[in-house]
């Protein structure tokens, strides 16, 4: 049971994409955020499909698992794309559908703004598809390093959220115990008015959060014991390093972006 | 570097200035290489003990030396260096996301360099048998294994001192015997001082010396043999005895003369076996 615990949706298909640095993979994507908003040709949208359905394919997900990223969003797409063709009333009528003139300049929007959408969603859980949780902490880390200097808690930041990655498990597998055991008592958690459910829910949490509390407690007594003073003096065992697919992804952003401001309209 | 001990000097300690003193005027010293266990009941001042070793409790009156250093706030660091320790919750000491991990914290924070880290690791989980569990994730070990990785990153700073404080007491038999198997081996290897703080009377046994503790006190000192041969003064305070040495007090009641106190079936099987005998 407890292997099936797979924190995040971390696919290990071992591909470049995987073994790009995750500082890299961050970047990136936080740029390709950025210029998707700078398409605005059949063409330029097109260049910007190549790219991520490129890493998409180069990442050796399975495509049933890229899909079931999208699916929490599917909705989000569709909704936006009928918004646009309903609401915008620009150029001429395409066609009409019991009595409703749709425009051709809503159907182009409305195809445009999905798209996008589409692209943002697809990369950004490439991403998490390929990174495991904590190599995209440190990534977070070393890229906040910076604001180390205004005195931002970087590592501080970066240690709770492993911490909260490792005890995850943990906790989950506490949950259990605890319903089963309330269960045994008599709490029932599945059936009865949503209010009566909310209830139910008290003494589940209770013990729940007095024993992440004394975990919590004897972790801190634990680290501090095996000689935790903060970031400070510290050394890393794992280690970030910018390799060769690296500068090859760096290159083929770079002829993206140019490729994107040729194609513009 | 003075010489390489643990010494405690009439030290007493309590949590707050209006509680009860939790140790009263304690002294003893743990030399190299030795097994040393601590009994006592609960609340008999034991884990406050280890915690005072360790540097994480401070004693208001007497001092801890720890290879000649007196322990406080300017040192505590360096102490934490020499003495390791391994938790009685396998899961609430275990920082790492994976096994790997958590054996580098302690030489993280240490600040060791990266290749030393590297071969630490290598050689200190060989050294409690999970060297393939290197990228596993906590939620799948056995407590045993856990604590083993517990002991593992402890073994990878290379401290003079180890307490175990009830690192077994939350596994099922088969674990408690992992440890145990660890703890002879890396004490075999190593060259370092374990100190068990226990319940289990069958790791007792197995020690170089007992520290019997009652009321914040050293109610014993000694040998296992030693301290279990006087059975009554155990008893007194509650303690139980192992059941060896119960059986062979009932032995005796029944007239059979042991020579000496036996600490596990085998000596008391050489006892019976020879006791006849007239060579």
């Amino acid at each position: 049971m407890s292997s099936s615990l797979i924190i995040g949706q971390y696919i290990p298909t071992d591909s470049v994409v995987h073994r790009l640095d995750p500082r890299s993979k961050i970047a990136i994507i936080f740029f390709y955020v950025v210029i998707v908003f700078f398409a605005n040709s059949v063409m330029s949208y097109g260049v910007l499909a190549l790219f991520a359905v490129g890493s998409a394919i180069l990442s050796k997900v399975p495509l049933s698992y890229i899909m079931k990223g999208l699916k929490p969003v599917w909705f989000l797409i569709i909704f936006t794309f009928f918004l646009h063709i309903f609401v915008t009333r620009d150029g001429a009528v395409a066609f009409s559908i019991f009595g409703w003139d749709v425009y051709w300049e809503g159907l182009i929007q409305g195809g445009a703004i999905s798209l996008r959408f589409f692209l943002l969603i697809l990369v950004t859980s490439l991403l998490t598809l390929t990174t495991t949780p904590i190599e995209i902490t440190d990534a977070i880390e070393e890229l906040l390093g910076p604001l180390k200097k205004v005195k931002f808690p970087v590592h501080e930041l970066a240690l709770m959220m492993s911490i909260s990655l490792r005890f995850i498990p943990t906790l989950m597998q506490e949950t259990e115990k605890i319903s089963k055991a309330q269960a045994s008592r008599g709490v029932d958690l599945r059936t009865g008015s949503f209010k009566d459910r909310m209830k139910a829910v008290v003494p589940l949490l209770v013990p729940l959060f007095v024993s992440a509390f004394k975990r919590a407690e004897e972790l801190a007594m634990a680290m501090e014991a095996r000689g935790y003073q903060g970031g400070e003096g510290r050394t890393k065992l794992r280690e970030l390093s910018i390799g060769k697919s690296d500068v090859m992804l760096y290159i083929v952003f770079v002829l993206l972006i140019i490729a994107l401001f040729l194609t513009r309209s | 570097m003075g010489e390489r001990q643990v010494e405690f000097r009439n030290v007493s300690f309590r949590y707050q200035e209006d509680m009860p003193w939790v140790l009263k005027d304690v002294s003893f010293t743990i030399g190299p290489d030795e097994w040393v266990a601590i009994i006592g009941h609960n609340g008999s001042g034991k884990s406050t003990i280890a915690k005072l070793m360790n540097g994480l409790l401070f004693p208001q009156e007497g001092e801890i030396l720890v290879d000649g250093i007196r322990v406080n706030q300017e040192t505590v660091w360096d102490v934490r260096k020499q003495v390791g320790m391994v938790f009685q919750n396998p899961d609430n000491q275990f920082v790492g996301t994976t096994v790997r991990d958590d054996v580098a914290f302690g030489m993280e924070n240490h600040g060791m360099p990266r290749e030393l880290m590297v071969k630490r690791i290598e050689e200190s989980l060989s050294a409690v048998g999970m060297q393939e569990y290197k990228i596993h994730e906590p939620h799948r070990l056995s407590g045993g294994q856990k604590q083993r990785v517990a002991i593992a990153s402890i073994l990878a700073v290379s401290p003079e001192f180890i307490i175990l404080d009830e690192a077994t007491a939350m596994l099922d038999p088969k674990g408690r015997k992992e440890i145990m198997q660890t703890i002879h081996g890396v004490q075999k290897e190593r060259d370092l001082s374990l100190i068990t703080i226990t319940h289990d009377l069958h790791e007792v046994t197995q020690a170089s010396r007992v520290i019997v503790m009652n009321q914040g006190e050293v109610w014993m000192q000694g040998t296992p043999r030693e301290v279990f041969s006087r059975k009554e003064h155990v008893i007194e305070i509650g303690l139980d005895t192992p059941f060896i040495s119960k059986l062979a007090d009932h032995l005796k009641a029944e007239g059979v003369s042991l020579a000496r106190e036996p600490l596990n079936h085998q000596e008391l099987l050489e006892e019976l076996w020879t006791l006849r005998s007239t060579m």
